[in-house]
């Protein structure tokens, strides 16, 4: 492991004495939630609060072309209610575009649907009442006259001219478009011995967070000040949009987080209902409570991965991969979601295509569509899914047409790990990844060579299992290239403030959030080790827009890599300011001191000579003792940004064991491993748990989970009855390996992992049910999720 | 989701939920109320009145009558699972109940609550119907006895009148030549089958008599495949599963040919469960 | 308050507790909206998700499947309850140390729910913990982590009743 000390200082080795980095520290704050003394959003109760509830509109499209509310504020408990054209006198509405995704466009959204209501599910309506009950009740009372209009819900026939164009200014359905050309792609495939071409289908689906979204939106106008309590991801990114939106300054508003029941990006976005609900308490000057119920969670959390992808590989004898294309078609909402656009997971796609391989040929289009449907954005992973999918499926595709193991067609073609710095076809740029050693690790670890020969027996008992692998490659620690040089107010840096408080405690207060990954966790080891005090000496603030330093928030996994980073830097920097004192008051000089377990020692000796309670009690309150002059700092911020590469990306390796019932189509998932390189391990408990829950999901997006539509855009399957999450009788244990590569763009080294499983899930999962079926001559399974009815029919069995 | 609002009367006697039932036409008994607050919380359904019946004495019983096993309307589910005379004298439903939701769920619901609901999909019903069971239903003109091949009317539909309630179930026990098999298909544990078999016969080791193939979620009701049984009663399990008389309809988790395919799977299975010497 | 509303008495962790309600407020919301021990939560409100799971007269159930009135009389116990108590104690160190929740919605629910598995003693197969949290779903942990600490908890319980354990 190689640290690069790009500044020298005697302080900042990471393999300190006292140090946490590597170690699997339980998370500080599971106390409470244990207890069942979390603070949810959906917990919090203000003085004269009421609660919203929304009539939505029950057609994918429509005009609305009369709200009668008379009987309904009639209704017991009813507060208001309030229309979208009376809330556009208090909120701005928001188009969901940016600069360097050439081309995007997007129609303006308002807070609650004004003229025409574009998916099933959309609020037409607010209803403020004493309870949640009420307002429902009255909801029922609110008549909503409708003229029904065609809805576009099929992406293939989106752009035809006889389809209807869901926003006439647009003058079409395209949303983004994006085209990529790269080497010689028609003459790579001509000269290949094999070519595969297949189509890749991604179901749409949802993040089905634990807890709904939820929002306690509270302006008082005494202060003339706005305290929103939100589940949100980036506080600071929301304190900036509902300060835009409502024409405040952004120091009018104050963003609080702190328990969050689950996000995985389903937060991160901006919704409608949320900002009318913050409107709505500027216009009534008291707080309202929205919680999204989960059949309303169903028709208006983002939804995600909506693609086809049609895709061809090209493939010599010897394994050589050729050239890779792909044409992907995604059905979007009617809406771009703003502030970070349904642009970026197409993108992606186009990106992150055929990542691990050197591959100089590679053709790639794309195009968004809008549709009559719940909105789609950024979910756990983005692109990757989709991506990874397509590039591992067609690799076993083409291994399986030449007669090649599929671990080493990969050996045959997968950036070299010494090949570093590296580029992709598609122009991303790669510091040290480590795609052999994972592999070589992962075939030790799963002892493929033993699964093949009990594949093989059972195979000619009638039992059919199989065995796929993903690799795959992941963005994490974002700079500024992700969003902001598209004019998004999306920071990429952040910050950290540590201060050393009377009895010698360390408080931290940190930009990034925590979702339940375990940010706070690896915020107190990063500072308990720089600045050296045990953990149970620190405390971690996060969520609070007035008292943290300005930060991005949890997304792209950045909470470690960014959010760490300067967090540790901040305790080597009060580390000095503190040896400062310490040289002060001990005549000595602070270069021969340290800072171990709260005790400041001699380096060299490790000699205990004053601890950190007393230099705080004469630092704070006996000043008077200290030489003439000096003045004592006992707190420090520092911020940190990736500046040498736009994003840190990670490299993995997973592989799924499972058995195929060939007379019922139902899947069995025997075993699942995945070695991740994430860099610097901060903490590698909450890694491996990162990388289980998000294979966990994965398998979910490859077996059950899709938001099934109509063609006339009703959602068939809202309800959790109906879609099908990953429960635990139905999975299996995960298996967690790893490869250390650090960053060297900054001290500590560490990378994001909270993305890996989640990326690489769905592609190892559809290429095992394709390894169990090939011996039966069925035709490969690409059209995900893979339900018993597919399977069947995939066997002809029905 | 919150439910509509609703008036509440605990009835502290069987005339009393029945008089209830006679003077609110729009009320609804609750039981368990698994099924019955689910579709209140997303208002499927907003009566004005609830009539409980957890209060009503002498509902919970499961004891041995007239060579039948009779099991009182309220008995949970969980307290069947837990029973030895269920597990000796009616094995099919013993069978059938580590299959019911969840433990949460099985502590709540009530057998005689689940066949009342006649969800087509649920294990209970067909159960019944395997097993040739009744049920008791009791109104404002005293007990009758519905034969379970009478009580399945439709889609959530029962043979109980607007002011009956369902009072207990009655199965003839088992005895030394009873064959039962039992088999779902589920995405996940506990969910509603895709489609299930439960199954029941009389075998002297040779062949397989009064056999009786009722399956779930294959269609409205339970439905007996009367052909494929008297087909699997002469021996033939090929030509059961090829004439397998049962129509079910497409949903959301899988079409009829899916729904037709599993269930033939389910045949086999289950005809080598009944084709099993009793333990 | 509508002309429905009607008193209920109950305990509730070991308080009595007197309140008038309407019959429609299902146990969950009252627990919650009534008493402030917001530790039970609401994920679906149609019995999928196991988030609501408390315990009634000793047995576990659904929260937001029960109405608060027909818990007149009744024993509730919530996740605060038994947290106080100490009969979770070891459940709640064991989830702690191997990570066994993240974002912490479904613990209250998943630990009252291994409770009741645990409670009839014995050491249940990894198969079998799974089956029995087979109703409280999990998004962030995936599930692994959680039978690791339920399974940890048997074992260390066997032994402390002088069992072998596995």
């Amino acid at each position: 492991m190689k640290i690069v000390d790009d500044a020298p200082s005697a302080l900042t080795a990471l393999d300190r004495p006292n140090s946490y980095i590597g170690r699997s520290v339980p998370r500080p704050n599971l106390a409470r939630l244990t207890q069942g003394r979390g603070q949810y959003v959906s917990d919090v109760t203000l003085p004269r609060m009421a609660h919203v509830a929304f009539v939505r509109s029950p057609h994918a499209h429509a005009r609305i072309v009369s709200i009668t509310a008379d009987a309904a504020k009639k209704s017991p408990g009813v507060v208001a209610v309030v229309t979208g054209a009376e809330l556009a006198k208090v909120m701005t509405p928001w188009v969901g575009v940016l600069t360097h995704l050439k081309g995007l466009k997007s129609a303006p959204q308002a807070p609650i649907a004004v003229e025409f209501a574009c998916w099933q599910g959309e609020a037409v309506c607010a209803v403020v009442a004493r309870t949640r009950a009420e307002a429902e009740d009255a909801c029922e009372l609110v008549e909503v006259s409708y003229q029904e209009l065609p809805a576009v819900t099929d992406a293939e026939t989106a752009l035809d001219p006889q389809t209807p164009v869901i926003h006439a200014a647009l003058g079409d359905n395209l949303c983004f478009e994006r085209k990529l050309d790269v080497g010689a792609v028609d003459k790579a495939f001509a000269e290949s011995d094999a070519v595969v071409e297949t189509t890749f289908v991604t179901g749409r689906h949802t993040g089905v967070t634990n807890e709904p979204r939820a929002i306690v939106a509270d302006w008082n106008p005494g202060e003339q000040r706005l305290t929103v309590y939100q589940g949100t991801q980036a506080p600071h990114m929301m304190q900036d949009l509902f300060a835009k939106h409502l024409g405040l300054a952004s120091d009018q508003v104050r963003i609080l987080t702190k328990d969050v029941g689950g996000s995985f990006g389903i937060k991160v976005h901006t919704y409608a209902d949320e900002m009318a609900t913050v409107a709505l308490s500027k216009l009534l000057k008291r707080p309202v409570k929205f919680v999204a119920d989960r059949i309303e969670s169903f028709v208006t959390d983002i939804h995600a991965r909506d693609h086809r992808v049609k895709a061809k590989i090209g493939v010599m004898k010897d394994g050589t991969i050729t050239a890779f294309e792909i044409d992907d078609l995604t059905g979007i909402g009617p809406y771009s979601v703003y502030p970070r656009t349904s642009g970026i997971e197409a993108n992606q796609v186009v990106n992150l295509t055929g990542g691990p391989y050197n591959c100089p040929n590679y053709r790639a289009q794309a195009r968004v569509v809008f549709q009559n449907k719940n909105v789609m954005c950024q979910y756990r992973a983005v692109g990757h899914p989709i991506a990874v999918a397509v590039t591992e499926g067609l690799v076993e595709l083409a291994a399986a047409k030449i007669g090649m193991d599929p671990l080493e067609i990969r050996r045959r073609n997968m950036i070299a790990d010494d090949a570093y710095p590296a580029q992709s076809a598609s122009g991303l740029k790669f510091e040290k990844l480590s795609h052999h050693e994972a592999m070589a690790h992962l075939d030790s670890m799963m002892d493929y060579a033993g699964l093949r020969a009990d594949q093989k027996k059972l195979r000619d008992t009638g039992v059919y299992r199989g065995i796929g692998f993903a690799s795959f490659i992941e963005v994490t620690n974002p700079s500024a290239a992700f969003y902001g040089v598209g004019g998004a107010r999306i920071t990429s840096q952040d910050g950290a403030t540590v201060k050393l408080d009377a009895q010698g405690a360390i408080t931290i207060h940190s930009g990034v959030t925590e979702q339940g990954q375990g940010a706070e966790a690896v915020l107190a080891q990063c500072v308990a080790s720089s600045f050296g005090v045990s953990m149970d000496k620190v405390r971690v603030v996060t969520g609070d827009t007035d008292n943290v330093p300005y930060g991005g928030g949890t997304w792209a996994s950045r909470a470690a890599g960014i959010g760490g980073e300067a967090a540790w830097q901040a305790g080597k920097a009060l580390r000095g300011n503190v040896l400062a004192v310490a040289g002060a008051m001990l005549q000595a000089k602070p270069e021969d001191l340290d800072i171990r377990n709260s005790v400041v020692v001699d380096k060299v000796s490790g000699t205990e000579r004053l601890t950190l309670a007393e230099l705080a009690r004469v630092a704070y309150f006996r000043p008077d003792t200290l030489p003439p002059g000096f003045q004592a700092e006992l707190m420090a911020t520092r911020h940190y940004v990736p500046r040498a590469w736009p994003f840190a990306f990670t490299n993995g390796i997973q592989a799924s064991y499972l058995e195929v019932d060939t007379d019922t189509g139902f899947v069995k998932l025997i075993d699942h491993w995945c070695i991740e390189d994430c860099g610097t391990i901060i903490n590698p408990q909450l890694v491996n748990e990162q990388i289980r829950g998000g294979v966990v999901q994965g398998i979910g997006a490859a077996l059950f989970e899709q938001c099934l539509y109509d063609e006339r855009g009703q959602m068939l399957n809202g309800n959790m009855a109906d879609y099908l999450v990953p429960m635990a009788v139905e999975m299996p244990d995960i298996q967690c390996g790893h490869v250390v590569s650090p960053t060297a763009d900054s001290e500590l080294g560490a990378k994001g992992a909270g993305e890996a499983g989640t990326a690489g899930a769905p592609a190892c999962i559809m290429n095992a049910i394709n390894d169990a079926l090939r011996p039966l001559g069925a035709q490969p399974l690409t059209d995900m999720p893979f339900t018993p009815g597919k399977i069947l029919r995939a066997l002809g069995r029905v | 989701m919150k439910p509509a609002p609703f008036a509440y009367k605990k009835a502290r006697s069987l005339d009393e939920a029945i008089a209830l039932l006679g003077e609110h036409k729009d009320a609804r008994l609750l039981a368990g109320g698994q099924s019955l607050i689910a579709t209140l919380n997303m208002r499927l359904s907003a009566p004005t009145l609830l009539i409980d019946i957890n209060g009503i004495g002498g509902l919970d019983r499961i004891e041995e009558k007239n060579g039948a096993i009779e099991i009182g309307a309220l008995v949970r589910h969980a307290q069947a699972e837990r029973s030895d005379m269920i597990a000796k004298r009616v094995p099919l439903i013993a069978r059938a109940m580590p299959h019911i939701g969840h433990a949460a769920i099985r502590n709540r619901g009530t057998l005689g609550g689940s066949i009342a609901f006649a969800d087509p999909a649920a294990e209970l019903p067909a159960c019944l119907m395997a097993l040739d069971g009744e049920v008791e239903a009791s109104g404002p003109r005293g007990k009758r006895t519905i034969k379970s091949q009478d009580f399945f009317t439709g889609l959530f539909e029962t043979a109980l009148g607007p002011q009956e309630m369902l009072t207990a179930i009655r199965i003839p026990l088992a005895t030394a030549d009873t064959r039962v098999g039992f088999a779902e298909l589920a995405r996940r544990h506990g969910d509603y089958a895709i489609v299930g078999l439960a199954a029941s016969a009389r075998s002297d080791g040779k062949g397989l008599k009064d056999l009786r193939l009722s399956f779930f979620g294959a269609g409205d009701t339970p439905s007996r495949a009367r052909k494929a049984e008297i087909v699997l009663e002469s021996g033939d399990v090929d030509g059961a599963v090829a004439q397998l008389d049962l129509d079910p309809h497409d949903d959301v988790q899988a079409t009829a040919a899916v729904k037709k395919h599993l269930a033939g799977v389910l045949l086999r299975r289950v005809a080598k469960q009944l084709m099993e010497p009793r333990a | 308050m509508s002309g429905l509303a009607l008193d209920v008495t109950m305990t509730v962790n070991g308080e009595t507790v007197v309140e008038r309600v309407e019959p429609r407020q299902t146990l969950v919301d009252f627990l919650r909206d009534n008493l402030g021990l917001t530790g039970s939560h609401v994920g679906c409100e149609h019995g999928v998700c196991g988030a609501c799971t408390v315990r009634v007269d000793g047995e576990i159930v659904r929260g937001c499947l029960m109405l608060a009135v027909q818990c007149e009389d009744a024993k509730v116990e919530t996740i605060e309850g038994l947290s106080d108590s100490g009969e979770v104690a070891d459940l709640q160190l064991a989830f702690a140390e191997r990570n066994a929740l993240q974002c912490g919605f479904c613990t209250p629910g998943m630990i009252t729910a291994a409770q009741e598995l645990l409670a009839k003693g014995g050491v249940p197969s990894r198969d079998e913990i799974r089956e029995h949290i087979s109703g409280n779903y999990c998004r962030c942990t995936g599930y692994h982590a959680i039978v690791d600490a339920v399974e940890a908890v048997a074992q260390e319980r066997e032994k402390a009743r002088g069992g072998a354990g596995k």
